[in-house]
């Protein structure tokens, strides 16, 4: 029986962002492993090395996942700035026999190099040329960077060769990383005195305008968008332009029914427009925005 | 190595171009008129006649031209990038600063001559990832990303091969370069895509009583009172509200100097340090290069010279950012 072209496309839960407690961070994976309908789930420290000092959960999380019939990806530092963060990276990498290791900085490609891998969205790939470079380097899953607009994953789609290209859907957009630990500033802080601060907000820290318009969110070293990106009706065109790997970036809400409704549009059981309304009504409040796809503020939510 | 460090000044128009080598650049840098390069800003930059002249002007004078196309070549539409890169091998410019994958790609493979530097907008920030632009495309220098501190830096000179350059002094971007899309996020508009953070076209300004509050697309970025100088309002420079408190979250209006640590960044072995400014006055060019000719040939003496240079800083301050640990 023929297919319909929904029914191949493949859910993810991107890395986990936050500096959640070790015990939140198991109850979450062990939620998604037992109950969220994704095919692929991402885990592992993108932000800052310091965060993963003393936990120890990974084994435990990773064999659930899989027990579970996910297929586990293992991500990588989006900055690799110092020994400690170049350790961590060479770790993982190590593990590429039996994992997918997802790549954020140019230096886990070349550890990478021949070897099939992943390559994450903090990996800068504009255009067609950059992607068959990695390609050839055997990159097999790309995660795209967020601020492209739809004509650009619409070319990049066209010319991928040999990976498969996926598109954040859900979440808090990244939208910078620095040296600098903005959640140690903002409690009078540095980096290397932390108190590791940014275990306090569990979807980030919220930036206001001083007029108090919320825009921005920290998350230690990282700067997200307020918004949380909703690609829900874009979903048709996205398959359509035959992108069919969506991710789901982690957040402190009911993911499992998150991951419910995107499936069920991808897989035209509901509408979006009728997802995207139990998404507001039913699982939380929140400010939506797909700017970036249509090629205007990221911030925007353009209506379609 | 220990090689007199090169002195990289900006070129924002052919009068700075002139103005940079006479005031004693060893190289200047410069983009053409449009988004392949991270200054697109109206009236500035290099036609292609202006840039043939500008290269005739230099090395006449023993200076070197670097063409920067540093920004990311656009999906369905790597025309205006190409060109870029096929006139700099056509007019022998000393070198061209990459940061697209794709096109470093392309470089290499179409001119293997010419010589290849890799942007500050790939952040390359750490010494396997250096190795790998030299590796595959033969990079010769990188210019380093604005997050490490010197005893970094020197731990990288100490694992490549290729030439490293510093931001010196200038803008003072708090993000690691080509991995902030900020500026799209709220404008449209980004460092990598069409070589502009928060566009003056997005900017404006409303008098509330005694402050004059700085938007950008609408968002207040600052206020200031009427004693304050008022700054440009770059998205990572403003006053924000965090934790009940208000503040200069990222980083204040201040600007990048590292004059006083010359010697040191020297010793870690910087081969060249890089003016930033391309969009700045022709007095301003002027007296930062002036300056920093003399503080660069002290350094590279052992000495340490330090030039005051208040009038010169953003917001009236200056910072090493980075390269000290304690800044992050």
């Amino acid at each position: 029986m023929k297919k319909s072209p929904a029914s191949k496309s493949k859910l993810s839960i991107g890395p986990l962002l936050f500096n959640w407690s070790a015990d939140k961070v198991r109850d979450f994976y062990y939620k998604i492993a037992d109950e969220a309908p994704v095919d692929y789930v991402y885990v592992g420290e993108v932000v800052c090395s310091k965060r993963a000092y003393g936990k120890d959960y990974l084994p435990d999380v990773i064999e659930r996942l899989e027990k579970a019939g996910k297929t586990v990806i293992i991500s990588g530092l989006s900055l690799i700035m110092d020994d400690r963060d170049a350790k961590m990276d060479k770790d993982n990498t190590e593990l590429a026999a039996d994992y997918l290791i997802e790549a954020n900085d140019l230096s886990t490609i070349g550890l990478l190099s021949g070897k099939d891998h992943a390559i994450g969205p903090f990996v800068n790939i504009y255009n067609e040329a950059a992607l068959n470079y990695f390609e050839a380097k055997g990159a097999k899953r790309i995660s795209l960077p967020h601020e492209l607009s739809a004509h650009s994953l619409k070319a990049l789609s066209k010319a991928a060769v040999s990976s498969e290209l996926e598109v954040q859907v859900f979440g808090r957009l990244p939208l910078a990383i620095s040296a600098r630990c903005y959640h140690a500033r903002a409690n009078n802080l540095n980096k290397s005195g932390c108190q590791y601060v940014c275990d306090r907000d569990a979807d980030g820290l919220t930036v206001d305008t001083t007029d108090g318009v919320p825009f921005l969110v920290i998350n230690g070293l990282q700067t997200m968008s307020y918004t949380y990106c909703n690609l829900m009706a874009e979903l048709k065109d996205l398959t359509a332009m035959g992108i069919n790997n969506f991710r789901l970036s982690p957040h402190d809400v009911d993911m499992v029914k998150i991951s419910n409704l995107y499936r069920q549009c991808l897989d035209g059981k509901i509408t979006a427009s009728e997802a995207t309304f139990v998404l507001e009504d039913d699982v939380f409040n929140a400010e939506f925005s797909n700017g970036f796809y249509h090629g205007k503020p990221g911030l925007e939510q353009v209506d379609i | 190595m220990n090689k007199k460090p090169e002195l990289v000044c900006p070129a924002g128009t052919p009068a700075a171009l002139r103005i940079a080598v006479i005031a004693g650049a060893d190289a200047v840098y410069l983009g053409l008129c449009d988004q392949t390069n991270a200054r697109n800003f109206p009236g500035l930059n290099f036609s292609e006649e202006e840039l043939a002249q500008g290269v005739d002007f230099a090395h006449e004078r023993g200076v070197k031209v670097l063409l920067a196309v540093n920004t990311y070549a656009k999906a369905g539409d790597n025309k205006p990038w190409i060109k870029a890169i096929d006139i700099a091998a056509r007019l022998k410019i000393d070198a061209v600063i990459l940061a697209d994958v794709g096109l470093l790609d392309y470089a290499h493979r179409t001119y293997p001559d010419l010589r290849l530097h890799l942007s500050v907008q790939a952040a390359a920030s750490n010494a396997a990832s250096i190795n790998f632009y030299a590796k595959e495309f033969n990079v010769r220098r990188v210019v380093l990303p604005r997050v490490l501190s010197v005893d970094e830096i020197k731990a990288i000179n100490e694992k490549i091969k290729v030439e490293t350059e510093v931001l010196a002094f200038g803008g003072m971007c708090p993000m690691a370069e080509g991995h902030c899309s900020m500026s799209s996020y709220v404008t449209g508009q980004s460092p990598n895509k069409d070589g502009i953070c928060s566009p003056p076209s997005h900017v404006t300004y409303e008098q509330l009583g005694t402050r004059l509050a700085t938007k950008l697309a609408g968002l207040t970025i600052n206020n200031f009172e009427e004693h304050e100088q008022v700054g440009y309002p770059t998205l990572c420079k403003g006053r924000f509200m965090a934790n009940n408190r208000t503040g200069y979250l990222f980083e204040s209006p201040t600007s990048l100097n590292i004059m006083t640590i010359l010697p040191e960044l020297i010793d870690a072995g910087v081969s060249a340090f890089k003016i930033e400014g391309r969009q700045r006055s022709k007095a301003y060019i002027k007296a930062v290069v002036e300056n920093f000719r003399k503080a660069v040939d002290a350094a590279a003496e052992g000495r340490k010279l330090i030039i005051p240079m208040d009038h010169l800083y953003e917001g009236g301050e200056d910072t090493v950012g980075a390269y000290k640990k304690d800044w992050s």
